[in-house]
């Protein structure tokens, strides 16, 4: 199960990776995006897979029990999908303008507007 | 008592909401950000005083004991920074206020500069490292919009470089802070710092000290990722890259100075090293890429490169004195640089440019410029008795005293091209005559600064001054922050209570 899951955290990272080393400026947004999500997935498996066991107090108990799944990485990970929609709303935003005042989506083309 | 550790944070915060209530109105914007940052001023001058006599404070937000809430600590290290994050950011509205274009400060620009110290001040506060992350979060997203306000053509390939990559740094922080988590299960530093020391050494510790590395270099600008700085500070106006130029970078050190002290001590060695050798390129790779330019703005942002080389070989030494110069060299670094900014931006209201073959005669024209010009600029240089000669004096001292002859060859021979783009600068703007017919149409819409412009610059020049004049006291208050910070026993002592 973990292993599937690293899987998938690491294609996503490479496909972030290979995607922001492009040229075109949509699909450097769409790199910063792959990898982000790939970050959060990350969290997720560091924190540990434990399923079908929630962090709450049993009744008849005073404290939690082995094994409970770990609440405090999905809790970074909630403030941290949180912080990269803000940037990514930001930064389409930005890439809107910048497309307005240079007329390109190559990043190469951008060199020198400065 | 230290409840107060929260005030820096809160005054920036309550400004900013305030600010966004008044969006219309930007003279209430003002007399709200001219309070809010002389009050945070203040509450870091008086958290400093109570650290320097009492020792380092703590508060354990919402009174959940220490490695399970958010920690904020405050040592002299980051007492030191606090007051200099505050100072520059009242200091810098002062001259943002008659300086920005109205149209720019209308789109928001208050609350976002609020916001960026906020930003600052948490980075410096946190003894949590997911809440670093955060507060780099709150302090980038605000230095974002800052750098692209107005939207103009010039600013978009710096602002896509500089947000691209300052993502892409954040992305690495946080996967090696879930790393860190998964592998101890706690996000405290002192916590981290206590636990990995009884943990053997680890490939996935050290990969995780990589990833902050590579993350917190990129922020400080440290060879070879510093490229989006010298591309995207001279666009947006002075008085905002001036506190870029006076604070983030240095969060960035800041940030690889705690970690690399507190929390990665083990395999320490090998990332000295690796510091030891970046910190000379830093400084090489900054300095020549400044000889090459001509634009006073982008002259001093390859400069920064080139300081925080400085900052780093003292943190790579890592022996008493050499962290004490580099504590030394923040503060030294953050007024003079600030100042410089300031004063290009002064430059470029009076030319309407920062190329240097187009402007010249400012010291005829404006005297007391000039010299307000040449105290920063020689400082920077090293020359006695100004800041800078102390601070790279105890750095190159500290590079002696343990053989590293080479590093200290190369930061004598940075010195002295530092030298030679000051006085580059200082002959052009300010010595050379003004071209008269052949120069550029610009020169004709010739205006007179403000004077409001010139407070804030005297201010950090008479600064520079004292610190160049009481050497003394500053050093040995350096020196103490740097004995507290190659001693994190009592850092872990004051948050967790255990030795």
């Amino acid at each position: 199960m973990e292993f599937m899951y690293a899987l998938l955290a690491s294609v996503l990272f490479a496909a972030g990776i290979y995607s922001i080393l492009r040229r075109s400026l949509v699909k450097l947004l769409i790199g910063i995006i792959l990898l982000s999500q790939s970050a959060n997935l990350y969290i997720f498996i560091a924190g540990g897979l434990t399923p079908a066991s929630p962090p709450l107090i049993q009744e008849s108990n005073q404290a939690l029990i082995q094994p409970y799944a770990d609440p405090l990485p999905q809790a970074l990970i909630l403030t941290a999908i949180v912080i990269s929609f803000g940037v990514v709303a930001f930064f389409l935003v930005l890439l809107k303008r910048v497309y307005q005042v240079v007329q390109t989506d190559d990043l190469d083309d951008l060199r020198g507007t400065d | 008592m230290n409840d107060l550790l929260i005030l820096p944070i809160i005054f920036p915060l309550l400004t900013a909401i305030l600010s966004l209530m008044f969006r219309k109105q930007l003279n209430i914007q003002r007399i709200f950000g001219l309070i809010g940052t002389a009050a945070s001023l203040g509450s870091t001058l008086f958290i400093f005083h109570i650290v320097h006599s009492e020792g380092i404070q703590v508060l354990q937000l919402g009174n959940w004991p220490a490695p399970f809430g958010i920690t904020f600590v405050a040592d002299l290290f980051s007492s030191i920074m606090l007051i200099l994050a505050s100072l520059t950011g009242f200091l810098v509205l002062i001259y943002a206020i008659s300086s920005i274009d109205p149209q720019k400060q209308r789109r928001g620009f208050y609350p976002l500069y609020q916001f960026l110290l906020m930003g600052v001040s948490g980075a410096f506060l946190t003894g949590d490292i997911f809440n670093l992350y955060v507060w780099f979060e709150v302090m980038l997203i605000s230095s974002f919009v800052l750098l692209v306000l107005g939207g103009d053509r010039s600013q978009m390939e710096g602002a896509v470089k500089y947000v691209s990559l300052n993502l892409f740094s954040s992305i690495l922080f946080l996967v090696g802070a879930g790393i860190l988590y998964g592998k101890t299960g706690t996000l405290n530093m002192a916590d981290l710092s206590f636990k990995l020391a009884q943990e053997p050494e680890s490939a996935l510790i050290n990969s995780t000290a990589v990833l902050f590395f590579i993350a917190f270099g990129i922020k400080a600008a440290v060879f070879p990722l510093f490229f989006w700085l010298p591309d995207s500070y001279h666009t947006p106006a002075a008085a905002i890259s001036a506190l870029f130029a006076g604070l983030l970078t240095k969060v960035g050190v800041y940030a690889i100075i705690r970690t690399f002290s507190l929390i990665f001590v083990k395999n320490q060695d090998f990332f000295l090293t690796v510091l030891l050798i970046l910190s000379g390129l830093t400084m090489l790779s900054g300095v020549l890429g400044a000889a090459s330019q001509n634009d006073i703005r982008k002259i001093l942002s390859f400069h920064i490169i080139s300081q925080i080389g400085y900052m780093i070989m003292g943190m790579a030494f890592f022996t008493p004195l050499a962290l004490a110069g580099t504590i030394f060299y923040i503060i030294h670094h953050i007024i003079v640089k600030t100042n410089l900014f300031l004063i290009s931006g002064v430059v470029r209201s009076i030319y309407g440019t920062e190329q240097l073959s187009e402007i010249g005669g400012l010291y005829k024209k404006y005297p007391l410029l000039s010299i307000l010009f040449a105290i920063p600029a020689f400082s920077l240089a090293g020359i006695p008795p100004l800041s800078g000669f102390f601070a790279k004096f105890s750095l190159i001292w500290a590079g002696m005293n343990i053989q590293q002859y080479l590093l200290v060859a190369i930061s004598m021979l940075v010195g002295i091209l530092t030298l030679y783009s000051m006085t580059k600068i200082w002959s052009e703007a300010f010595w050379k005559e003004k071209l008269t017919e052949s120069a550029s149409p610009v020169m004709e819409t010739a205006r007179k600064y403000r004077p409001a412009m010139i407070l804030p610059i005297a201010l950090f020049a008479i600064l520079t001054l004292c610190i160049g004049l009481f050497a003394e006291p500053i050093f040995q208050l350096a020196s103490q922050a740097a004995a507290q910070v190659l001693n994190p026993g009592e850092y872990i002592y004051h948050v967790l209570g255990i030795q």
